[in-house]
């Protein structure tokens, strides 16, 4: 249970408060509802690049970064396609240095073409680190795009392209952060040794003057469903062959995520898992078989990745990951199996209660899907799925016709 | 409300930490149990640490290979009943190889512990090694090994360890062929001479309820008995090469993988607290030299940073990242300047004192629940200083709050020259 209060500021700011006592620390999340999905498509990637612009100094604050850790915090942000998350960690004496430092940033950045200049550079070499001088690493880039054919999802939070990057200017920069960065489009959480009066002093003093900007709409094309099966190969210098099997699935908000969850995790959680023990142990074809979901608040993807053994080929290797998908569609999962799988749920939610940023991001994400108290009532929806509802999802989703498989080949010497 | 928004808000330095005290207990059979009591969640993590065996180049591979293995079966149990147990009770098994210690970690809700308990005690007992698991792990390890090798973060580590630390658990770096070397009778007489209570401690942090000790000593002491073979955790010297350069051209590279740096003090060293906060300085977090001036100033790269590594036997100080393969050569010169200016400059009292708050914060920010603070408290447990637990962090305060900068300058000197740095590229130069 991770309990909380909540006021939204004249500005429409809406703050949570987890109050925890059992730390000196304290935690500043803000989350922004903007992420990879709401670029335009010949510009993608800025979503990202505008998050590192964010520690560029803002209209009143030159350096983001020295003030913070000259009173002991630490922060981060990430971006996903969905959101962009940044957080501050500091001892809790000292939140007001964190209020001041992202209220500034909210109200204006400073829009330094210097570091415009230099992020650019940065992001490139990140997208040289993670994607593109790593073997497998532009998987995503070549996956997204066969299973989403008009949803903003079909590209990846780093880009298409590095060119995307390359030709970002500072007009640009400054209609994004008009168009998403403000108010309206946040919440904030402040979790730890804090009481929910003294933050509702300082939200009021550092952000309560901020204009409220204009309210972003979202109307982004949806996609259809899929009926033809797709598939894509690529060959690369890379050591071992590599299949991915991808499904479209529900959105986060729709009610079969829960059951979605749990076919993930009867497939491939933990060493007991169908994968691990039939592909790996067993049948031994793989040397690695996972499967995963994205999450993602629109239409989802359900993945299956695994890398067959040398002398297993890759239709075998598919063949199998298949034999496992009929079983799962035609048998009812056996109730030990089912409750297996339950309580690890319900004793990850208890052991991610002891990390204090964790339960303010989540606090976070589940007021954007439209109230954080949600978060509380998650392991009951989990514990709720039956065993034909999960036979009945997996016949929805594991179809071939709503099937994207991209076979990854090395090539040979 | 008028604020000045270009004025920071006052702040406070952080002046005590306070750290959980843990319960020793020492078992009849040689174990020692430490335990740290704190939280709300119902719920424990218990750690079963072994000293490693010592290293054996003709079978180099027996402390990381004996330690992963023990969840593939024991006489009673195979690998998929021991999965199935631990995953029904919505319980976490790990085990963990680390250069000095293997582990065997348990998390579980209390609730469940009695039935969590016993599986650990029978892998910790009576772990068989099956011939066909044992074939599987060697066919995975090979393969993922394969894949490792592509990634020049990867080779530039093991080229480094290499190079610093020659041939023993620190500088091993395996190949296809070494998994070879792998024998389950091997297997069977180093894990009945290292996994014995007389060679273990155990760490229990989280809400420690009455009755869970009982049941964990109940589990861990009159039925575990020490075996005939002794276990023997001496080391080899550490060997570094005289070698001081390595370049491994890869012609595709985007990128290049540099890691330099020397063998340094570790934690028994009445210094090692001073160069830790020289190390935070040249570039152990996000404002640091390397930072400020390699990515945030020139763009090259998405990351770097300096690190020192404490290990029982050793220690080093490293410099990692990677950069963009047409600066690499610009890149190392800037590192090389950055280490020089250390040494010939006065470090300002401005970013002194910035950094000396930020490692306060840093510091109470480790201690977020009980598991970090037992987490803390193995660090110096296992670098032999536990009886000064208290005092140690005591005198890290004292150090990170009045260290000064000719101090650090003097370290700069004896700790911060390129030239007698170990440099390993992978990629372009």
């Amino acid at each position: 249970m991770v309990k909380f209060n909540r006021f939204t500021l004249d500005n429409g700011l809406r703050v949570l408060v987890h109050e925890d006592n059992t730390t000196p620390m304290a935690v500043l999340n803000i989350l922004y509802d903007v992420g990879a999905r709401d670029e335009d498509p010949d510009q993608t990637g800025f979503a990202h690049l505008f998050e590192h612009l964010m520690f560029g100094g803002s209209v009143n604050i030159p350096n983001y970064d020295e003030p913070l850790q000259r009173v002991g915090g630490e922060n981060n942000a990430f971006t996903s396609n969905d959101i962009t998350n940044y957080y501050i960690t500091l001892p809790s004496a000292n939140l007001e240095t964190a209020f001041w430092l992202e209220s500034d940033r909210m109200l204006s950045l400073a829009f330094s073409e210097k570091s415009l200049e230099v992020q650019r550079n940065v992001v490139i070499e990140e997208f040289k680190q993670r994607y593109l001088n790593q073997p497998y690493g532009d998987v995503w880039l070549k996956l997204r795009p066969l299973v989403y054919k008009k949803h903003p999802y079909q590209w990846a939070t780093i880009g298409k392209e590095i060119k995307h990057i390359e030709d970002a200017k500072i007009e640009d920069v400054k209609a994004f952060f008009k168009k998403h960065y403000n108010p309206q489009n946040a919440i904030i959480v402040v979790g730890g040794n804090v009481k929910t009066e003294d933050i509702k002093q300082l939200s009021e003093k550092w952000f309560g003057s901020i204009p409220a900007g204009e309210k972003y709409h979202r109307n982004l094309p949806q996609e259809p469903e899929q009926h033809d099966e797709r598939r894509s190969t690529v060959t690369a210098k890379v050591p071992l062959n590599d299949v991915y099997i991808a499904f479209q699935m529900g959105a986060r908000l729709d009610k079969s995520y829960y059951a979605a969850e749990l076919i993930s995790d009867i497939l491939s959680r933990g060493n007991s898992s169908r994968l691990y023990r039939n592909l790996v142990k067993e049948k031994e074809l793989f040397s690695e078989v996972h499967a995963y979901m994205s999450g993602s608040l629109d239409k989802g993807m359900f993945v299956f990745e695994g890398k067959p053994l040398e002398n297993v080929s890759t239709e075998t290797a598919e063949a199998a990951i298949w034999e496992e998908l009929e079983r799962i569609k035609t048998e009812l999962i056996p109730a030990d199996e089912l409750i297996k799988v339950k309580n690890k749920i319900e004793s990850t939610m208890i052991f991610s209660e002891m990390a204090l940023l964790d339960k303010a991001m989540n606090l976070a994400s589940f007021e954007l899907l439209g109230d954080a108290d949600l978060l509380n009532h998650e392991t009951g929806k989990y514990l709720a799925v039956t065993a034909e509802e999960i036979k009945n999802l997996s016949n929805e989703i594991f179809r071939r016709d709503n099937s994207s498989t991209l076979i990854y080949l090395a090539e040979k010497a | 409300m008028i604020i000045d928004r270009k004025k920071a808000p006052e702040f406070r330095a952080i002046d005590n930490i306070n750290l959980i005290k843990p319960v020793k207990q020492k078992l009849d059979n040689g174990c020692n149990v430490f335990s740290f009591n704190s939280g709300d969640q119902d719920l424990v993590r218990i750690e079963w640490i072994f000293g490693n065996q010592r290293f054996d180049e003709k079978k180099p591979l027996l402390n990381v290979a004996v330690n992963t293995m023990l969840t593939d079966g024991t006489s009673t149990l195979t690998a998929a009943q021991i999965a199935d147990k631990v995953d029904f009770y919505g319980a976490f098994l790990q085990v963990d190889y680390g250069y000095d210690n293997s582990q065997v970690v348990l998390y579980s809700l209390n609730k469940h512990l009695q039935h969590t308990l016993p599986v650990i005690k029978d892998i910790l007992t009576d772990s068989v090694f099956p011939e066909k698991e044992l074939e599987t792990f060697i066919r995975n390890q090979q393969q993922k090994l394969q894949v490792s090798m592509q990634k020049n973060d990867f080779v530039a580590r093991r080229g480094f360890n290499k190079a610093l630390y020659g041939d023993t658990l620190y500088g091993l770096g395996a190949e296809n062929d070494t998994y070879k070397t792998l024998r389950r009778e091997d297997m069977l007489l180093f894990f009945k001479q290292m996994y014995q209570p007389s060679n273990c401690t155990i760490i229990v942090a989280g809400k420690i309820e009455p009755g869970i000790l009982e049941l964990i000593t109940d589990t861990f002491d009159k039925k575990w008995v020490n075996s005939s073979e002794k276990s023997d955790t001496s080391q080899p010297e550490l060997k570094p090469s005289a070698e001081h350069f390595y370049f491994i051209e890869k012609p595709d590279a985007l990128q290049s993988a540099i890691r330099m740096g020397i063998p340094a003090i570790n934690r028994n060293h009445p210094d090692f607290a001073a160069l830790q906060v020289l190390n935070t300085i040249l570039g152990g977090y996000f404002g640091s030299r390397l930072m400020a001036n390699i990515r945030e100033d020139k763009g090259y790269t998405y990351g770097i940073g300096s690190g020192m590594s404490a290990l029982k036997h050793g220690g080093a100080l490293f410099i990692a990242t990677e950069v963009g393969a047409d600066v690499c050569k610009a890149a190392v010169n800037e590192i090389e300047k950055e280490l020089n200016l250390l040494q010939t400059e006065l470090i300002t009292e401005e970013e002194l004192s910035l950094v000396r708050n930020f490692l306060l914060g840093s510091l109470l920010g480790s201690l977020e629940n009980v598991f970090s603070h037992a987490d803390k408290f193995k660090n110096l447990y296992f670098a032999g200083l536990d009886y000064d637990y208290y005092d140690y962090y005591d005198r890290y305060v004292e150090t990170v709050k009045t260290v000064t900068a000719g101090h650090l300058q003097e370290l700069a000197k004896q700790y911060l020259n390129f030239n007698q740095f170990y440099k390993v590229i992978v990629g372009k130069y």
